[in-house]
């Protein structure tokens, strides 16, 4: 039966990650994600189902044992944060690039460099425009609450396993630390060896039985075979764009302006859209759920609709071009986020929309859609 | 009795096994990964335990083991191989599963994986090939690169003052705990061949009973690299490589010979 | 004890002419052919075909597995 427990956010991550069935975990340490291994070497998983959970030595040998049980046909997560995923681009592009289903976890924290442990948006970049080397994207869920961190587990692993591809979470500081109600499902059964080996015998590097042999590789020295690897590839992000983009509208129906933010900054703008209603400014939310696909068709219609767009980010301005770019120009769009692991206020959110958008001398001067088109 | 009547299928006692591919070996003419890759596939055909055997190959002149290897197989990052071999096994523990690395592989930027692979204690087997040169990139100076030995990034020798002196990688995981077995052989003559086998075959049989890690290092030739026809190298390699990676039994059954 | 006779068969276009073949045999069977193969490798051959006794050191040597090696007993 489904539990309703008061968790922080890398714990319920941990917990969902057991009862999803997840095979193994590697990880290792890194604030403000510890809590993750800790929590799942306290459970024991190995006596609860099986899952093996492993610390490794680094962030690389992590990631490449996810590459080493991912190629298996193994359920394979790690976790980590900003500069722990950036240790493991090159295994992440090895995922991509060998074909294998694996969920990363990013609880991000302010960067570059060490940066600092409090919450952060900032590896937007490294996240969506690829981060590793080569033609590569990555699935990329932005949990926004705790309940989030615990549903996304199972959604990430059927992304990673339909499509064969690595899944990004990319959670931050404060969704990993901090402590909401969060329902959690039932305990799923982990497949057995004998059915693994059954559903992924065509691709698995299980031992090879009376069958052809299974390589796992992203090699293909001869160009016209890697050419056709990478248009692999991309056939598979446009099938995610067609088939698996999500987005959240919220009071977006009668909005003139727009605001436009996931994961932590999506909650704290709610608040600030309130605020900005209370004073009869009516604005409205679009949340991506995931930033790759980006909900480009759903934001290009409603900037037919709204005045303006402030695009708000724990950064210095990462999102804002994608949100440009899928706005093409109609309305002004801005970027608003405190840096440095400072969190904005609903406050802060709604004086940049005043100041940003709202009192911008350029609204109203940008070509509606129909002139656009004369 | 003339050749023909000789060479009748009933008679043959020896051949290639079928746990290598027909496709022509990329490696140089007279190199060791030829004969150590025949090597192993012969240990895993006569054992039997193809299908559940899981290679792991490295970045390098044996990236490409997988298209010789008749076996399953992933093809790990530069260096990375014994963590993707330690997270295989954890996950199928009654499997045998093995890497296949070089130097530059193991020694250089694989030797925090390699280190604590061992540490571990995994139950895998480690096949080392030492050939004191980085071959694929075209004969770069290696951690297992002789003193005074030159490469294209030694030039003049290498100068232990700047580049310190070569990495004995099997006497230093030896000292490990979770390493059960750690020798080294080379494979450039009949004795020494089958000497390696019955290593690798030990290695296996360890797996078997889950001991932990099995250290294998090959010493090999690199003919391209060190500018010499194979049996030039395989004289060098027995005076020079030998005299500093002696050959032999360094960890059995857990105890340091 | 019965005499046993050997023989190798080269698979002429496998064989890259390393020659590490040649110092193992006990009976210095083997030498390089002077014509090469499509790679343009000159390859091995049974230089002395009747000293062969098929003790298998040549086929564990070589590298590329080109060499085959085949054993029968015969009456005195």
């Amino acid at each position: 039966m489904s539990e309703l427990k008061l968790m922080k956010g890398n714990e319920a991550l941990a917990e969902a990650a057991i009862r999803a069935g997840v095979d193994a975990y590697f990880g290792y340490p890194i604030t403000p994600q510890s809590e993750v291994i800790e929590y799942l070497m306290t459970e024991r998983p190995e006596e609860r189902t099986g899952m093996v959970v492993l610390q490794a030595e680094s962030e690389i040998a992590a990631i490449n044992m996810v590459y080493g049980a991912a190629s298996t046909g193994k359920m394979v997560m790690t976790s980590s944060s900003s500069p722990g995923i950036s240790l493991k681009l090159e295994g992440i592009s090895y995922l991509a690039g060998a074909e294998l289903p694996a969920v990363i976890v990013n609880v991000v924290r302010g960067g570059p460099g060490l940066g600092t442990i409090q919450p952060s948006q900032a590896d937007y970049f490294q996240s969506v425009k690829g981060g590793g080397h080569g033609d590569y994207k990555l699935y990329v869920l932005a949990p926004a609450s705790v309940q989030e961190m615990a549903d996304f587990i199972e959604d990430a692993f059927d992304i990673a396993f339909k499509y064969r591809a690595p899944v990004l979470i990319l959670s931050d500081g404060l969704i990993g630390q901090m402590m909401e109600k969060v329902v959690l499902k039932d305990q799923k059964e982990r497949m057995t060896d004998e059915e693994l080996i059954e559903k992924y015998d065509s691709w698995a590097a299980t031992g090879k039985t009376n069958r052809k042999r299974n390589i796992i590789t992203s090699l293909d020295l001869e160009s016209e075979k890697m050419e056709k690897r990478v248009h692999r590839l991309m056939a598979k992000y446009e099938r995610m764009e067609k088939e698996d983009m999500r987005y959240e509208k919220i009071a977006c129906d009668d909005a003139e302006y727009l605001i436009v933010a996931y994961g932590s900054s999506a909650r704290i703008s709610q608040k600030a859209i309130e605020l900005a209603r209370a004073k009869g400014i009516k604005v409205g939310l679009l949340r991506p759920i995931t930033l790759f696909p980006y909900p480009k068709q759903p934001l290009f219609e409603l900037a037919d609709q709204v005045k303006g767009i402030l695009s708000v980010e724990l950064n210095a301005g990462q999102m804002v071009e994608d949100v440009k770019l899928a706005v093409e120009h109609k309305v002004p769009v801005e970027h608003f986020g405190r840096t440095g692991g400072i969190i904005h206020t609903p406050e802060e959110v709604l004086e940049a929309l005043e100041q940003k958008i709202i009192n911008n001398e350029r609204i109203g001067h940008y070509k509606t859609r129909e002139s656009s088109i004369l | 009795m003339n050749v023909l009547d000789i060479i009748k299928p009933e008679n043959q006692v020896f051949c290639k096994t079928k746990l290598m591919t027909d496709t022509t070996l990329s490696y140089c003419p007279g190199c060791g990964h030829g004969t150590a890759h025949n090597l192993t596939m012969e240990v895993i055909d006569e054992m039997g335990i193809v299908a559940d055997t899981i290679g792991v190959a490295p970045v390098g002149c044996s990236v490409l083991a997988y298209d010789f290897m008749n076996i399953d197989i992933t093809q790990a990052a530069h260096g990375r191989a014994p963590a993707v071999a330690t997270a295989i096994a954890r996950c199928w523990p009654d499997k045998y599963v093995f890497t296949y690395q070089g130097d530059g592989d193991l020694a250089a930027i694989g030797t925090a994986e390699t280190i604590h692979t061992c540490n571990r204690g995994e139950n895998i087997v480690i096949i080392f090939v030492n050939n004191g040169i980085y071959g694929m990139t075209g004969g770069q100076m290696a951690p297992t690169t002789l003193e005074g030995m030159q490469s294209s990034t030694s030039p003049y020798g290498r100068d232990s003052k700047t580049m310190g002196m070569p990495i004995k990688m099997t006497e230093l995981v030896a000292n490990l705990p979770g390493v059960y077995y750690a020798t080294r052989q080379s494979v450039h003559t009949h004795k020494h061949a089958r000497k390696a086998k019955k290593a690798i075959r030990k290695a296996f049989e360890n797996t078997r009973l889950k001991q932990g890690v099995s250290f294998i290092e090959i010493v090999s030739n690199c003919n391209s690299g060190w500018k010499m026809t194979p049996l030039e190298a395989n004289e060098w390699m027995e005076e020079h490589m030998f005299a500093y990676f002696p050959l032999g039994d360094i960890k059995v059954n857990g105890k340091l010979k | 004890m019965a005499k046993v006779k050997g023989a190798i068969v080269v698979d002429t276009e496998t064989c890259k002419g390393c020659e590490v073949c040649i110092p193992v045999c006990p009976e210095d069977v083997i030498g390089m052919t002077t014509e090469v193969n499509r790679k343009g490798y000159h390859y091995a051959y049974m230089k002395n075909p009747e000293a062969c006794t098929g003790c298998t050191n040549c086929g564990i040597v070589c590298p590329d597995r080109a060499i085959s090696v085949y054993r029968v007993k015969v009456s005195a």
